[in-house]
């Protein structure tokens, strides 16, 4: 069979067992992603991955109990310890000098240890159910049946219904504790349900990733969520985008090779599209900070040049004389390379004129240059006049500030000082005209 | 027999637990618990390269991952504005992710499984074969641990000062001229390493306990670093005796019961010291 061939069975979901599989991986990863995103917000990431291997023990003891494999019990164990471990990590923290990282590694790989403890003691017990057991360890998505889909596709249907019904609280506990409590609401209730829609979500999404990965299920998409928006709703939407996505790759990648497991690389799908996010976001991605630095610099290094063509002009009364780079060099200190590029594209913006190795400032470069000697001067004296910094101290604020001043802001700054002619070192403040 | 298996955990434990107290007191923690996962791919590709456990290339890759991971959860946090806590849970999950495909995929020609990757198999030590030593048959798994142990035992003696000041002082350190970051790397591939040789027998989740676990128990009990360290060896050690009869006792996995057990070392620790200071402890009279 070729690959396309295989993409286009899956996708055709003429399989009823490749449609439950799809079905209930996307409507687990969707649920866990958008609780995650409450988890991440709350800064409450990795308390879901104490939560996520609390389960192991619950599992372990609902078959016990119970005896079989039906998914109440086991389900009904998974959400006891969950919980059980928010709790502990609770009174760890709140009762002792023990602080939340270790409260959490302590937890997690205690329950996680008493998990393992049973799971063996089960295995050696002989009870034949209990084959299929430490599929909770890494998931078994692939073997999804109809009857999983109802319990856990309801459950997550549940959670997801949970979180839109409580959306208003649950965004007041992310975001203002101080204001959710000014106005009454009864925290310790909501941050109850937040924590059992948690503990819920996590305990059917190891169905698909199994115990040990299941932090990733939440946390990813959240955190990835986090580069392409600052808003909550739309972050909750494109988190469960992403969920389901790497659902669905996950599930064919393990539908199209044999014994290729399916949490590992939902996990991995979800990883690539994080760092994706996290290089090529156009807001926060990392080639975005670093364009927006580079530019940065470049207006610097343009500013600072027009700067000395106009204290040159201003030294010798005569702003468009022609200037080498010498001449430029002498006033300040630039390094030489550096300025041999910032005088190639202020030639390029017309506001220099370059004609056979000097330099002429042109009309508009002497406009730009006077605004920010005037913007460096009146800031010198708001300093002066406001903070009352010293004489010789204002300088080197006023060497940053004004390459930031906004035109809003410089009139403002002009109004408040009331359009002085000369600042403190009685040099005279250009204006425009 | 069961002296052979007692010695190897009490060495996993000792080892893991004065390396743990240095962890917890720097709050990293869950650092320690994100390398322990994320050494994983490390060992399988040493396996694959031909190793076998306690290979030059073993302890390579998982060093390799060890500081890749530190180094991944600082730049994902620093350079690509991630949330602290979210940098560890994404960088550890991809990695043990990776190195449990590479596990399947490589299952035939690598000789490790997901049972080892989870609980180790302490109980194969007493099987092993071993070195001649005075007479006496030593496991090479015991060696191995041996030697790591008094690795980290030079650490702490003759750089217990650097790890001191880092610990508590990073700012003071820095202005003596102490190196925070290469301490803190130092540390990191400590972990790395511990967590590799511990792998065999307790697996690369376990190790976090027998990491944090004792330290946390000791550090209930002690404000004084050295009393700590020693403490926590104590709980370590005897955990270790007392799991493992346990285990036989209920026909367990040794290395979980033993992390049970130090887990409920703590539980009886933390009850006993609530209970002391509801109690016994001095009531606070009102300065005037």
């Amino acid at each position: 069979m070729t690959a396309f061939q295989n993409i286009v069975d899956f996708l055709s979901l003429k399989e009823a067992n490749v449609r439950y599989v799809v079905l209930g991986t996307i409507l687990l990863s969707v649920a866990s992603s958008v609780i995650g995103c409450f988890a991440l917000l709350r800064k409450r990431a990795l308390i879901v991955d104490s939560i996520s291997h609390s389960i192991l023990p619950g599992v372990c003891i609902g078959f016990m109990v119970s005896g079989t494999k039906d998914p109440f019990f086991l389900l009904a164990g998974a959400m006891l310890t969950g919980w059980l471990s928010i709790y502990f990590i609770d009174i760890i923290t709140r009762y002792s000098k023990i602080k939340a990282d270790t409260a959490i590694g302590l937890n997690l790989s205690v329950f996680f240890a008493v998990g393992i403890l049973l799971l063996t003691v089960i295995q050696n017990s002989g009870n034949p159910n209990q084959s299929g057991l430490s599929d909770f360890l890494f998931g078994k998505a692939a073997t999804m049946v109809l009857a999983d889909l109802y319990v856990f596709g309801g459950m997550a249907l549940f959670v997801i219904s949970g979180v839109a019904l409580f959306y208003k609280q649950f965004v007041l506990l992310s975001f203002d504790l101080h204001f959710a409590k000014t106005i009454g609401l009864n925290i310790k209730f909501y941050e109850f349900i937040l924590s059992i829609l948690t503990v819920m979500a996590v305990a059917i999404g190891i169905q698909t990733v199994g115990v040990v990965l299941m932090a990733a299920m939440l946390i990813t998409p959240a955190a990835t969520a986090r580069y392409w928006t600052d808003n909550l709703r739309k972050m909750l939407v494109i988190a469960a985008v992403i969920g389901a996505l790497s659902g669905i790759v996950g599930a064919f990648i393990s539908y199209s090779y044999e014994n290729m497991p399916t949490g590992p690389w939902i996990v991995i799908v979800f990883s690539l599209i994080a760092m994706l996010s996290m290089i090529f976001s156009p807001k926060k991605g990392i080639v975005a900070k670093w364009m927006r630095q580079r530019r940065n610099s470049h207006k610097m290094m343009e500013d600072n040049i027009l700067k000395a063509f106009y204290h040159l002009g201003e030294k010798e009364g005569d702003f468009h004389k022609k200037r080498t780079v010498e001449d430029l060099m002498g006033l300040r200190k630039f390094e030489r390379n550096k300025l041999l590029n910032g005088l190639k594209w202020l030639s390029a913006e017309n506001t220099i004129v370059h004609i056979n190795n000097t330099y002429v400032l042109s009309k508009r470069g002497k406009a730009t240059g006077a605004r920010i000697v005037k913007i460096h001067r009146l800031w010198e004296l708001y300093l002066k006049k406001y903070l009352r910094v010293a004489d010789d101290h204002v300088h080197d604020d006023a060497e940053t500030i004004e390459h930031i001043i906004t035109p809003e802001l410089e009139i403002q700054l002009e109004k408040l000082l009331d359009y002085p002619t000369e600042d403190q070192h009685n040099q005279k403040i250009p204006y425009s005209k | 027999m069961d002296l052979v298996i007692i010695i190897t955990a009490c060495l996993v434990a000792v080892t893991s637990s004065i390396i743990g107290c240095f962890l917890i007191l720097r709050k990293m923690a869950m650092v320690g618990d994100a390398i322990s996962h994320s050494v994983l791919p490390g060992i399988v590709i040493a396996f694959m390269l031909g190793g076998t456990l306690g290979s030059w290339y073993l302890l390579l890759g998982a060093a390799a991952f060890g500081i890749l991971t530190t180094f991944l959860i600082e730049f994902f946090n620093k350079k690509g504005g991630m949330q602290h806590d979210a940098t560890i849970g994404v960088v550890f999950t991809s990695l043990f992710a990776l190195g449990i495909i590479l596990v399947t995929v490589y299952a035939r020609d690598v000789d490790i499984d997901q049972d080892c990757v989870l609980y180790g198999e302490l109980d194969h030590v007493a099987f092993e074969e071993g070195k001649n030593i005075f007479g006496l048959l030593i496991p090479y798994t015991i060696l191995r641990l041996s030697v790591m142990l008094l690795c980290v035992l030079a650490l702490v003696v003759f750089g217990y000062r650097g790890l001191f000041l880092t610990t508590f002082d990073p700012a003071y350190a820095a202005t003596i001229g102490v190196s925070v970051m290469a301490w803190h790397y130092i540390l990191m591939a400590a972990v790395s390493l511990s967590t590799v040789l511990s792998f065999g027998s307790v697996g690369a989740i376990l190790v976090v306990a027998f990491l944090i676990t004792p330290p946390a128990t000791a550090y209930l009990l002690s404000d004084k670093l050295k009393q700590m360290i020693l403490l926590s060896l104590v709980f370590g050690v005897s955990g270790s005796i007392v799991g493992y009869y346990f285990a036989a006792a209920i026909d367990g996995a040794t290395s979980a019961a033993i992390a049970s057990v130090l887990g409920a070392q703590f539980i009886v620790v933390f009850a006993f010291k609530a209970v002391q200071k509801k109690y016994f402890s001095a009531p606070n009279i009102p300065v005037v």
